[in-house]
Formats: structure tokens, C-alpha cells, sequence
């Protein structure tokens, strides 16, 4: 480095942690070196995010959040996006990106929960990074929710009044809570407006807070890895861990190309399918929203699918409430519950390689059941596998497994035959 | 041919995804005809000039301007003397002269926008151009409509047959299924002014300009896409032997 | 040692190779957000030429039509008015029009393709203010005994003439722009298209 470049550093670290934080989080970072495929969706989240942030800032500068009719009779929210797939030069690009990445930002965060789950990355002492990123994922569910409401096209209406209706489920102040979220009696303009709102920045402003928590939490502890040993155990003669290697250049370069490919896919959808054949753009939502038709199958975008399959799974009142009640209760929980795995495992190994196979069956069974509920909250309730299986029974079925794993899992991972863990990493 | 096989693929992977909902329960089936939808400039120039005469007195296409019509090779010119009604601009978006609330006392319902129609007519039983290819083929007599039409793929629907003087008149006759549903089965009973193939060929040309209007920007964008795509291929190769060559490090 | 620099040099082309190419990918990334902040086709179309037909347009009278959403001004002027313009030619900053504030055709002494008609944009070239007409000579006008007639900002006070030339020492810096034009016919104008791209 020359010395004028030198003297501008200093001149800066003077006045701000510059090289410090560069240091803390980066060049002296030091990462297990046997992270594999599954740390990947970690940084590619972040990119999403900022994907997300980029995108939707030159989208707001096009869009209109006007649930009334043009000249036309188009509600003018409707209208504005169409506006920008067709008139705003290079609008079409930005939104597929932006719709495209609403998708890929679920896809890559349950990936990032699940390798979580895989190795343990929830247990002592990352239980704080496990509860922000549940949060993290609470956020998300409410941007996207929120997000969808925007085109104003038949699903982003029939979708969100059915899901602000089950606010109305809870006893006593429910009525009034939906009649709030709404600030109408029906979903209108100003549910729309006030949606745009949190979509473009209060949720936003959330989710970075909790991202950088996130982030900060794991720092502070350091990286779990797929062995699930603690690097920090063994370190050198300088306090560096023997199994650890600085996240920068290494892991920097890793993600790199991790992100090259990511993109690769990502763009693929963006310029090949962007429909992804309904499933990221459903068909129903190129209909402008029309308050007194409702499409004949609603179904929530693919993301949510699996906690709406527990809504529907309930239909049993209990304790002189209704079943719409404990069905919202049931949703509610399959989310929270996630957050309360740190103190649910009680096996004395992290990682699920040296788990028994105990655990092992259980994680099978739950991710078949969690791809269940999903598939079926995308077909409608009367729907049967092969026109003879009903699928609601089996999605009832799914629930009671996703519960299961979490509810029985200080039982099942406490009488599981694990293998000892290693002292250091494994690397090849 | 390399769209076709592009267009295999999709169909494929389409069976794959929706495998499971053709095995529904068979009454909410939907039989729909394979459209053949074109890019040629022609024959998206014929369905432009076919829709313009027969779907836009009703239906708008209010998110396109005329003047987009160059995209599939028309001139300005040929624009302004074949297409605007009198006192239109080219720049203006293709509205109909009726305000909303006024078709919506004539006809019961406002004729819906086609712009997005291709678009939004995708199911699972096949692509928007499937279905409306299908339907403008499927109007069939029907006294007891109070616009004397009615379409198989579309029961009771409102909108008569505006392209009868094209197909002629046919009729339905209806018979049952074994498994109890409706099966119509229609014929000719009165020809128009072109022959059935000729007609199918006009269909699909008018199809096709709905597709295209569906997303004006669909053919460009598969073009930049295969650019980013080879860009990206050879990107990762870069940064993969960038990560392998500072990976050799650690041992 | 040198097995180490020969590695070196091989990392530092991939660096280079893929940082270049990272480069150019986010740049071609760019093009779309940037092609956004441009005009859409709705502010192209809303923009199109108009056409002003000033067959009913007496001597002296003045007309205005929208063009891109400024006002064009269509003055058209009388014998005395195209006459004043003589006495104005010491007062004004750019007499000759030798600023590009008008179409090669209209760079002459009346800045107009027919002397009759001054086809002029209505913003005052200082800072966009609308100026307002002041087509009355002498004391009349309010603006002394002398004046010819013409143009008076109200934002800061520039006075153009007759032919939108700015009078000299005023705030404005420039004449009123002519926008491209052209005559479809005797009396039949079209602004913002004058034949050539």
C-alpha cells in the first residue's frame, strides 16, 4: 500500500473502527474450514435481500398504491404494475427480478433454516442467532404477505382477505383487529396504502435491524460447522483455532463463486419462467382484484403453503371455541415453535452426524411431512393423491407429524445411541 | 426447432408439475386444443388486424399503444390508415369508445380487458392460448341464451359469437358420459365465409397476437436471457478456479 | 520461493479475470435500473408532436398550445410588431441568434420560418418561470414610455422582445428556445417534429 493511501486510512481509523471492523468480521474472522454445499444460503440470503432492497426501490418510483378505477375501469395499482412491465424501459427485468426474488428468498432461507436443523447450529451458545432468525423469518412472512397484497390482481385480494379473516378468529377483540388491519370493511384502498407502507419500510427497516443482529450474534460466537465441534477449543500458539481460516479471502471467494451459480438459476427463471408455471406468478393474479368475485380455488403463494395446510388441518372446535380459531392457534404455532428448538434438542452431539438413528428417522419424516403440507396447501381442500387418497386426512396427518418432532424431540433426542463427536473438524 | 424443443421441455416439465391434478376427479376436467402459436410477423399482423375489427368495439387492450404494433413489423403508416379509429393518435393506448360503467349496463358485465387475457387464462389443463384457441373454435347455437350463443368450454357464457360470419353456425348435440358428466359433441350447420381449416388458421393467428400482447417483451427477454446465462456459465468458471487456486492453501 | 511467486502470478490473473468480468456483469446490470429513470413509453407518447392550427389566429393575437408540458407560444405579429424589432436589435444580448436556442431554420431575424408567426417556448430561460405578455407598447404596458412590446418574467424581471430575443443585462442568460417545427400546411403547424429524426 502507498503511503498516501496509508495516511487516509489512519486518518480514518482515527475516527471510525474502520480497519477494526474489517478485521472483526472479515480478514480476522476466523470460519471453521470445513464448511460444505449447505453454507451457501447464508450469504446468498443476504444477496436476495439486497436484490429485494435494489429492485423494489426503482419499483416504488413506478408504482401506484391506488386501489381506485382509472379511465378504464383498471384499479390504477393494477394498472401502475402493468405500466412498468410494459412502458418503463427496462421495468419488466426489474420486476420479475423482484418477483423472482420474493421465491428464491424462501427457497434459500429454508434451506439456511435446514441446514440449521442438520447440524445443530441452534444449540448452546447460538440460541440468540436461532431467535433472530426466527424472527428473521416472521419478518420475511410479513413482507411477502404484505408485498403480494400491492398488484392488486385477484390473488393479492381474495389471498389477503382470507388471511386478515383469520385474525377475526380470536376471541373477543378479533372482529375489531381485522376491522383495523383493513382500516375498512372490506380489503380496500386503504389496506393497500397502508400495506405499501410497511412492505417498502417499516418491515424492511425491521429486517435489516434483525439481519444485522443476526450477524452481529453469530460473530460474537462464532460459526457452527457440519461436525458441530467448536473450533475455539483448540486454537494455536497466536489464539487462532487450528481448524479455523479467515472468512476473508477464503470464504469470500467461496461464496463467490456459490453466488455465480446461484445466480445462474435465479436468472434462468427470471428470463425463461418467470411464472415458474404459477407457482411464482399465479395466473388468476393477471385478473384485476374484483371485491365481489372470488376466483374458484385460492390458494396462498407456494411459500406459505405448508402452515396453511395446518390451518385447514384443524376442524375440530375445542373448549367451546371454534375450529377457525385453532386452526389460526395451530398456524401460529407451527412458526413460533421453530424458535424454541434451541432448548427442545436434548442430544448430547450437534450435529446430525453423529446423531443416532433416531434422529435421523425423525428429520426424514419431517421434512416429507413439511413437503406434504406444502404440496397441499397449493391444491384445493376436497383433493385426493391419484383421485383416491383424500389429501385432507393426510394433511391433518402431516400436522400432527410436524408437531411431533418438535413437541417429542427432548424425549426421541435424549434416548437416541449418538457417536462420539470428534475432537477437531473433518477435512479433506 | 430450437423453440420446439424448448417447448417440449416445458410441456414436460408442465405434466410433471401438474401430473397429480389431472388425476382429479374427471368432471372438472377441461378438454382443450393445442394452440398453434406463432412468432411469425404475418401471422401476428393478421391476428392484430382481426382483433382490431372484432374484439376491440367491446374489449380493450388498455395497457398496449398502438404504436407497439411496430414490434411485430408494422409500419407507422400502415398503423395510422389500417388500425386508429378516427381521431385516435398512434402513441394512445387501445381503448374502447364505451366507458365502463356503460357496458356494464348493456351487456350485464364490462367486457374484459384482453391485454393480459393469454395471461390469465393458464391453468392446468393447458396454456391461456390453449383455452382461448378452444373457445373462439367452440360457440355453438343455443336458443335458450339470451344472446342465442353458448360455448362448450365456456358455459353460458355472455359474449356471443362475434366471429360467426368467419366460422359459420354450429350446433351442439349432448349426450351423456358414462361417468355422468356432459358430452358435447358440435357440427357445422351452416357455413361461413371461410372453411373450417381456414378458420382454425384465423384463430390461431388471432391467438397468437394475444399471446404476443400478453407480454410484448417475452421474445427479447429469452434473447438477453441466453446472453446473461452464457455470461454467468462462463463467470463461474472464472470464480471457480479463483476459489480452487486460493482453496489450495488449506490443508 | 519461486514455486510461491509463480503461484502468486496465477492467482493475481483470476483475481484480475474475474473482477473484470464481475465488472462488466455489474455494469450490464445497471442498463436496465438506470433505462428506468429514463421517459417510459406513456411520457413518450404524452410528449408526441401536436399539431395547432392557427387559421383563426388574428394579426396580434397570441395562442398557446401544450407541447411536452410547457406552453408554446404562438404569436402572430403584425406589420408595426415585426417593425419594432429593428429598434429592439441594440437592446438584446444575442440579436443575430448565434446561441443554439433555435432550429437552424429559425436563426434568422425574426427567429421564425414565416416572419409572421413567432413559434417560441413560453419559459423564460433564467429559471423556467412562465413569462407573461406584454404586447402593448409605450406607457400602456407599464413598462415606460419606449417599450415596444414583448415579454416580462414576473419570477425576475427578463424582458424579451417580439421575437423572444432577451434584452441585455437581464437575469435570463439565453432567448426563448424555438422548439422544432414545421408547417403541414399554409396555416396547419406541428410542434416537436420538423422532419428531421
Amino acid at each position: 500500500m502507498t503511503t498516501k493511501s496509508q495516511a487516509l486510512l489512519n486518518w480514518i481509523d482515527e475516527r471510525f473502527p474502520l480497519t477494526s471492523t474489517w478485521k472483526a468480521h472479515l480478514s480476522e474472522y476466523y470460519a471453521p474450514k470445513n464448511f460444505n454445499f449447505w453454507y451457501f444460503f447464508g450469504s446468498l440470503a443476504l444477496l436476495v435481500l439486497v436484490i429485494q432492497i435494489v429492485t423494489g426501490i426503482f419499483l416504488v418510483m413506478h408504482y401506484k398504491p391506488d386501489g381506485t378505477l382509472n379511465a378504464s375501469g383498471i384499479p390504477v395499482a393494477f394498472a401502475s404494475v402493468e405500466y412498468i412491465m410494459r412502458e418503463v424501459p427496462g421495468g419488466w427485468l426489474i420486476r420479475y427480478l423482484h418477483s423472482t426474488g420474493a421465491s428464491a428468498f424462501f427457497i434459500v432461507v429454508y434451506l439456511h433454516m435446514f441446514r440449521g436443523l442438520l447440524y445443530g447450529s441452534y444449540r448452546k451458545p447460538r440460541e440468540l442467532i436461532w431467535i433472530f432468525g426466527t424472527l428473521i423469518f416472521l419478518a420475511l412472512m410479513a413482507e411477502a404477505f404484505m408485498g403480494y397484497l400491492l398488484p392488486w390482481g385477484q390473488m393479492s385480494y381474495w389471498g389477503a382477505q382470507v388471511i386478515i379473516n383469520l385474525f377475526s378468529a380470536i376471541p373477543v377483540i378479533g372482529p375489531d383487529l381485522s376491522l383495523v388491519i383493513r382500516g375498512d370493511y372490506v380489503i380496500s384502498d386503504a389496506t393497500l396504502n397502508r400495506f405499501f407502507s410497511f412492505h417498502v419500510i417499516a418491515v424492511p427497516l425491521v429486517l435489516i435491524g434483525l439481519v444485522a443482529a443476526h450477524i452481529i450474534a453469530l460473530h460474537e460466537v462464532g460459526s457452527n460447522n457440519p461436525d458441530g465441534v467448536e473450533i475455539k477449543k483448540k486454537k494455536d500458539a497466536n489464539g487462532i483455532p487450528l481448524d479455523g481460516i479467515p472468512f476473508h479471502p477464503y470464504y469470500t471467494v467461496k461464496d463467490i463463486a456459490g453466488v455465480v451459480a446461484f445466480l445462474f438459476f435465479f436468472s434462468a427463471v427470471v428470463f425463461f419462467a418467470p411464472e415458474a408455471g404459477g407457482y411464482f406468478l399465479e395466473y388468476n393474479n393477471f385478473i384485476p382484484a374484483d371485491p365481489l368475485k372470488t376466483p374458484p380455488h385460492i390458494a396462498p403463494v407456494w411459500y406459505f403453503t405448508p402452515f396453511y395446510s395446518i390451518l385447514r388441518a384443524v376442524t375440530y372446535p375445542l373448549f367451546g371455541l371454534d375450529a377457525k380459531f385453532w386452526g389460526v392457534v395451530a398456524m401460529g404455532a407451527s412458526v413460533v415453535i421453530i424458535a424454541f428448538l434451541p432448548w427442545l434438542d436434548r442430544s448430547p452431539v450437534k450435529s446430525i452426524r453423529y446423531k443416532g438413528p433416531v434422529f435421523k428417522i425423525a428429520v426424514a419424516i419431517f421434512v416429507i411431512a413439511f413437503a406434504l403440507l406444502g404440496f397441499l396447501g397449493v391444491k384445493p381442500p376436497e383433493y385426493a393423491f391419484f383421485g383416491v387418497i383424500p389429501g385432507a386426512p393426510v394433511a391433518q396427518i402431516c400436522s400432527v407429524l410436524y408437531f411431533a418432532f418438535f413437541l417429542l424431540m427432548p424425549w426421541y433426542s435424549k434416548i437416541d445411541k449418538c457417536k462420539p463427536e470428534p475432537e477437531r473438524v473433518n477435512f479433506k | 426447432m430450437k423453440t420446439r424443443v424448448i417447448n417440449l421441455i416445458r410441456r414436460a416439465a408442465a405434466a410433471l408439475l401438474f401430473a397429480p391434478a389431472l388425476a382429479l376427479a374427471a368432471g372438472a376436467q377441461l378438454h382443450l386444443d393445442q394452440a398453434p402459436v406463432s412468432k411469425d410477423p404475418a401471422a401476428l399482423q393478421h391476428g392484430a388486424k382481426l382483433f382490431v375489427n372484432y374484439c376491440l368495439n367491446c374489449h380493450s387492450a388498455s395497457f398496449t399503444r398502438y404504436n407497439q404494433l411496430q414490434n411485430i413489423g408494422l409500419s407507422e403508416q400502415l398503423i395510422r390508415d389500417n388500425l386508429l379509429f378516427t381521431g385516435e393518435k398512434i402513441g394512445d393506448l387501445m381503448k374502447v369508445a364505451m366507458r365502463p360503467a356503460e357496458s356494464k349496463a348493456w351487456f350485464g358485465a364490462t367486457p374484459p380487458d384482453l391485454t393480459l387475457i393469454a395471461r390469465q387464462r393458464a391453468s392446468e389443463f393447458g396454456s391461456g392460448a390453449d383455452w382461448l384457441y378452444t373457445y373462439l373454435r367452440q360457440f355453438y347455437r343455443d336458443d335458450n341464451r339470451p344472446t342465442g350463443w353458448n360455448n362448450v368450454v365456456f358455459e353460458n357464457v355472455g359474449m356471443p359469437h362475434v366471429l360467426w360470419e368467419l366460422q359459420g353456425e354450429q350446433v351442439a348435440a349432448v349426450s351423456e358420459n358414462p361417468d355422468g358428466t356432459k358430452h358435447i359433441e358440435l357440427s357445422l350447420a351452416k357455413p361461413g365465409k371461410l372453411s373450417a381449416e381456414d378458420y382454425d388458421k384465423a384463430v390461431a393467428d388471432l391467438v397468437s397476437f394475444l399471446v404476443w400482447m400478453g407480454e410484448p417483451v417475452a421474445e427479447k427477454r429469452q434473447l438477453i436471457g441466453a446472453f446473461v446465462l452464457l455470461f454467468l456459465a462462463g463467470l463461474f468458471v472464472l470464480s471457480y478456479a479463483l476459489k480452487k487456486n486460493y482453496w489450495k492453501d488449506i490443508h | 520461493m519461486s514455486v510461491d511467486q509463480k503461484m502468486d502470478s496465477g492467482r493475481r490473473n483470476l483475481l484480475l479475470a474475474t473482477s473484470a468480468a464481475g465488472g462488466v456483469a455489474a455494469v450490464a446490470t445497471a442498463v436496465p435500473f438506470v433505462a428506468s429513470l429514463t421517459p417510459s413509453e406513456r411520457a413518450k407518447a404524452a410528449g408526441a408532436p401536436v399539431e395547432a392550427d392557427v387559421s383563426k389566429l388574428a394579426p396580434g393575437e397570441m395562442m398557446t398550445v401544450e407541447w411536452r408540458g410547457k406552453p408554446v407560444w404562438i404569436l402572430r405579429r403584425t406589420e408595426e410588431m415585426l417593425a419594432s424589432l429593428e429598434k429592439t436589435e441594440g437592446l438584446v444580448s444575442d440579436p443575430a441568434s448565434d446561441r443554439p436556442m433555435q432550429p437552424e431554420y429559425a436563426k434568422n431575424q425574426y427567429r421564425s420560418i414565416k416572419p409572421e408567426y413567432l413559434v417560441t417556448v413560453g419559459i423564460c430561460t433564467h429559471l423556467g418561470c412562465s413569462p407573461s405578455e406584454r404586447l402593448k407598447t409605450g406607457a400602456e404596458s407599464g413598462l415606460g414610455a419606449d417599450w415596444p412590446g414583448g415579454f416580462l418574467c414576473p419570477c425576475h424581471g427578463s424582458k424579451f422582445d417580439l421575437a423572444g430575443r432577451v434584452y441585455s443585462s437581464m437575469p435570463a442568460p439565453d432567448n426563448l428556445e424555438v422548439p422544432p417545427h414545421q408547417y403541414l400546411a399554409d396555416t396547419l403547424l406541428i410542434i416537436g417534429d420538423d422532419g428531421k429524426a
